[in-house]
């Protein structure tokens, strides 16, 4: 008997390559041992090892088989549940001879195994669940033809703009007559919030910290660019965790939201550069959710807090951040929200729009009830099921939480049904360019009555190639080894990010969303208002979806 | 797409004139329906213009529950008119078509004119409610020296239907509608001219945003927004909406149906008001293409569109007499003998306005105010 399995005597407790997520496909002719895959292997799920093989060979002309053992040299899968292939491929870029690739394995039972020492998985990403999305079953229908005709994408002129910020009923205008004309009555008292015209497409809160100092920058570079140079007023939230204080003073604060989360991080830095402070910002953002983790705080894993992040954070270097699942001060949503909105409304002497940020959830038309009685409530943000993270426990990124399509529309119809739908902007996100239909997914939400929606996920693959998707590939945000450099602050892995290329593909990105959007627009006859809550225009070939959007049945 | 005639004049004059011009724009209206509006009655109803007039078509039921209903909230009738209608082959006769001018109920005699509108336009809609499932009512408009007449059919067919070259039924406005009737049913509350407490408006093109309007318009609680068989209906109550319910002048009503942009605004002097009605009407935009001709309480009419509308409309005319129509040719019959250098295509950005009694014409610029 052989004594290949060293000392064991079976193999009971230890896993088959068919539990594990993706298998590594290895072709031994075409690996020229160079070494590369395993050495870029982020979670070292693959290892050079030598085997021994027995080989037969013959020669002259009549058979001789001759035994022969052979030391070789192979690139072999482990099976420690620790170190499962993850499937992102950086082995497949690296190699020189396409000879090494992982395999999704569908029958898998990774989450049977992977909490070890009673821990439950975590990870980032988003929902792991390629089906179709409700978004991608949402069809443009009403068609312009002859009695409107269809408008040219190409060179008709397209406002593609919405508003943020808390709107006045008509009624409720300051308005006064002269000579047949109306001004702004400046005797009058009433408060006149704060709103900004701008793209209808945000991108939603990444910390600085959860992505590398390449990837935030590029963005950033990105957003500037847009506003700058091609006249599109994109905004971007800055997601927990302060913002670089050079940018706090400079003149393109007015392109970023602050947000601010229950763990307050980089607050007291943000709040110091007030006083320094030339521009508002374009919006604050106060987080009571996210649509991947409901109910969930947020965690910067102490790895990831190198001496930058710690001193944007404000805190000491190398400790887990971690952001409380509510913020502490909450007693009631009057406590929490409406003194928290007008404490940073405050802060910036009411010239900023303020607005909460939410989870998809059932209970969120009370929120918003609470918010439409709220005179300085600036918004409401829906995180649905489907949005991303840079870390979170599996259970609550694959079962926690409400999609956004439902959740959107009856909160837009709660608005309509008081008259309030125009007074505050509902911001949709969650899942949208999942199967990278960004402009659709954005436009059916529009059309489903959002003000705008916001992008993260969808950017970090088009401008930053992030490997993540669906069937859990990569998903590795939480760990700090982003094998794309995009969310980790490792200088040997983010120097593989180049900023500028990062922002060169949000222009793009966000330019291409634009063209589309017209493509959606133009044929539907509309081009001078964002056609919100625009129902009529919308059709799905699922029966009950429609109801419950309130949409056509189409088939 | 609807063709669109309207007349206004220092002189009454015959329904027919309208109809005749709608006529030479036969080949842009298929015979669905014709709507006419008048305002400032002449002929039988010169001297009621204080008793609000309403209008309609009843079935032999629907009169007795007409006739009982304003019984009972104290309407009393002074004057009826029906036209004498003459058989036309194609156009299916109903019962009763009526005009009928009442004295206000006792209690709201000396109500101002704001309660009394009020409630003539209620009683309007708690009669339209009843009749409407059976159709045995339909009441197109209650208001003082104000006639609504409306009937599927070719116009012309059913101007000689109705009598109007016999009749001595005359006004000083009147807004014609013949009707192309596109995605809505053949429905008589889906024809224009659309008529709310004095104001009242016809449109052609096709409104792309009318849901998000509707859903405006119905969530003002403001019980005459309602009905919308057409997506033009909203054009009309926009109307209402701007001029009568948030006071603005005339000529904000182009500045909500077709807003211009930030950078437009800052050249305009009350570019702050501007900017917060743009925001706070954001869902009146329409977005069209449309073209809109209404008139207000006081007898001003007026033309609008929005950049999309690729045909303008025309006015034109002579001192005392213009006309605000869909086609030039509908034009030259209702007013040949003009200096036809001065008519006048709006643009996009502009707002012809005739003021009452055709005294002068008006182009507002909406960029430079």
């Amino acid at each position: 008997m052989e004594p290949a399995a060293g000392l064991r005597l079976d193999h009971n407790h230890q896993l088959s390559l068919r539990e594990f997520p993706y298998i590594i496909r290895w072709r031994d002719d075409r690996c020229k041992r160079c070494g590369k895959c395993t050495a870029v292997c982020p979670v070292k799920a693959i290892e050079p090892t030598v085997k021994v093989q027995r080989h037969v060979s013959s020669e002259g002309d009549f058979p001789a088989p001759k035994a022969e053992r052979k030391v070789i040299q192979i690139v072999e899968q482990v099976t420690d549940m620790e170190r499962y292939c993850t499937g992102c491929g950086t082995c497949t870029l690296v190699c020189p001879n396409e000879a090494i690739e992982p395999e999704f394995n569908p029958q898998n039972k990774f989450l049977h195994y992977k909490n070890k020492g009673g821990e439950g998985y975590k990870r980032g990403g988003r929902r792991n669940d390629p089906a179709i999305s409700t978004l991608d079953r949402l069809k443009f229908t009403r068609i312009s033809m002859l009695t409107d005709p269809a408008l040219d994408a190409g060179r008709h002129e397209f406002r593609v703009r919405t508003l943020l910020g808390r709107i006045l009923p008509p009624e409720e205008l300051p308005l006064k007559i002269e000579n047949n004309k109306l001004f702004v009555n400046k005797d009058s008292s009433k408060f006149i919030p704060p709103v900004r015209e701008i793209y209808p497409i945000m991108i939603g809160s990444m910390s600085v910290g959860a992505l590398s100092p390449p990837m935030w920058e590029g963005l950033a570079m990105g957003v500037s660019y847009l506003n700058e140079v091609e006249g599109m007023p994109v905004v971007m939230c800055s997601g927990e965790g302060g913002m670089p204080p050079r940018l706090l003073k400079s003149k393109y604060l007015k392109y970023f939201i602050i947000q601010i989360a229950s763990g307050y991080f980089g607050w007291d830095e943000i709040i110091h550069a007030l006083p320094h402070m030339v521009e508002d910002p374009a919006a604050i953002e106060i987080k009571y959710g996210q649509g991947a983790k409901p109910g969930d705080g947020g965690l910067l894993m102490a790895q990831k807090v190198l001496k930058l992040i710690a001193s944007i954070r404000g805190v000491p270097q190398f400790i887990d951040l971690a952001s409380p699942p509510t913020h502490q001060t909450k007693y009631s949503i009057e406590e929490a929200v409406a003194k928290m909105i007008q404490s940073m409304s405050m802060a910036w002497g009411f010239r900023v729009p303020v607005y909460p940020k939410i989870s998809g959830t059932r209970t969120a038309r009370a929120v918003l009830n609470n918010l439409a009685r709220n005179p300085y409530a600036a918004a409401l943000s829906i995180d649905g099921e489907d949005g991303g993270t840079g870390a979170a426990y599996n259970v609550s990124m694959d079962k926690m939480g409400h999609p956004i399509a439902s959740n959107l529309r009856e909160c837009y119809l709660d608005l309509v049904k008081q008259g309030k739908q125009n007074e505050l902007p509902l911001i949709a996100a969650g899942g949208i360019g999942k199967k990278g239909n960004l402009a659709a997914n954005a436009a059916a939400l529009i059309m489903l009555g959002a003000s705008a929606v916001s992008i993260g996920k969808y950017l970090m693959q088009a401008a930053a190639d992030c490997f993540g998707d669906e069937s859990n590939r990569c998903n590795l945000c939480n760990t700090g080894k982003c094998p794309r450099g995009i969310t980790t602050q490792d200088p040997k892995l983010y120097r593989r990010l180049d900023s500028d290329k990062v922002a060169e593909r949000v222009v793009e990105t966000f330019k291409a969303a634009d063209v589309e959007l017209r493509k959606i627009f133009a044929p539907m006859g509309r081009s001078t208002e964002l056609p919100i809550g625009m129902s009529d225009g919308l059709s799905t070939d699922d029966k009950a979806m429609a109801e419950r959007l309130g949409v056509s049945y189409a088939c | 797409m609807c063709r669109l005639a309207a007349i206004t004049s220092n002189k009454y004059f015959s329904p027919m004139e309208n109809i005749l011009a709608l006529e030479t724009m036969k080949e842009g209206h298929d015979g669905s329906g014709l709507g006419l509006t008048l305002k400032n009655l002449g002929g039988e109803f010169e001297d009621l213009k204080a008793y609000p007039v309403m209008s309609g078509i009843c079935s032999r039921r629907g009169v007795e529950i007409l006739d009982d209903y304003m019984d009972k909230l104290g309407f009393k009738l002074k004057h009826e008119w029906t036209p004498k209608i003459k058989p036309v082959k194609g156009i299916v006769q109903r019962d009763y078509y009526f005009a009928k001018a009442y004295d206000y109920p006792k209690s709201y005699r000396d109500k101002p004119m704001h309660e009394k509108e009020d409630l003539l336009m209620n009683t309007r809609i708690a009669l339209r409610k009843i009749g409407e499932p059976d159709e045995s009512i339909f009441v197109f408009s209650f208001y003082p020296d104000v006639i609504t007449l409306k009937e599927v059919g070719d116009p012309l067919e059913l101007g000689e239907f109705f009598g109007l070259d016999r009749d001595g039924l005359k006004a000083k406005i009147i807004f014609a509608q013949g009707r192309q009737n596109t995605n809505y049913q053949i429905y008589l509350y889906a024809c224009h001219p659309f008529f709310i407490q004095g104001y009242c408006s016809m449109t052609n093109g096709e409104n792309t945003a009318f849901v998000p309007i509707r859903e405006f318009l119905t969530s003002r609680g403001f019980p005459g927004y309602m009905g919308y068989n057409s997506d033009s209906e909203v054009f009309t109550h926009i109307l209402h909406y701007a001029v009568r319910q948030l006071n603005f002048p005339l000529i904000y009503y182009k500045d909500v149906v077709t807003p211009l942009k930030i950078s437009e605004i800052e050249n305009r002097k009350e570019s702050g008001a501007l900017r917060l009605i743009k925001q706070s009407l954001r869902p009146l935009c329409i977005d069209g293409p449309n073209m809109v001709i209404g008139f207000t309480p006081d007898g001003t009419c007026f033309m609008v569109q929005d950049s999309k509308k690729l045909r303008p409309g025309v006015v034109a005319g002579i001192k005392g007499k213009y006309a605000l129509m869909s086609e030039e040719c509908g034009i030259d019959k209702a007013i040949p003998k003009r200096d036809k250098s001065m008519d006048i295509f709006p643009m996009k950005y502009d707002m012809v306005i005739v003021s009452p009694g055709a005294e002068e014409v008006k182009v507002w610029n909406q960029l430079q105010g």
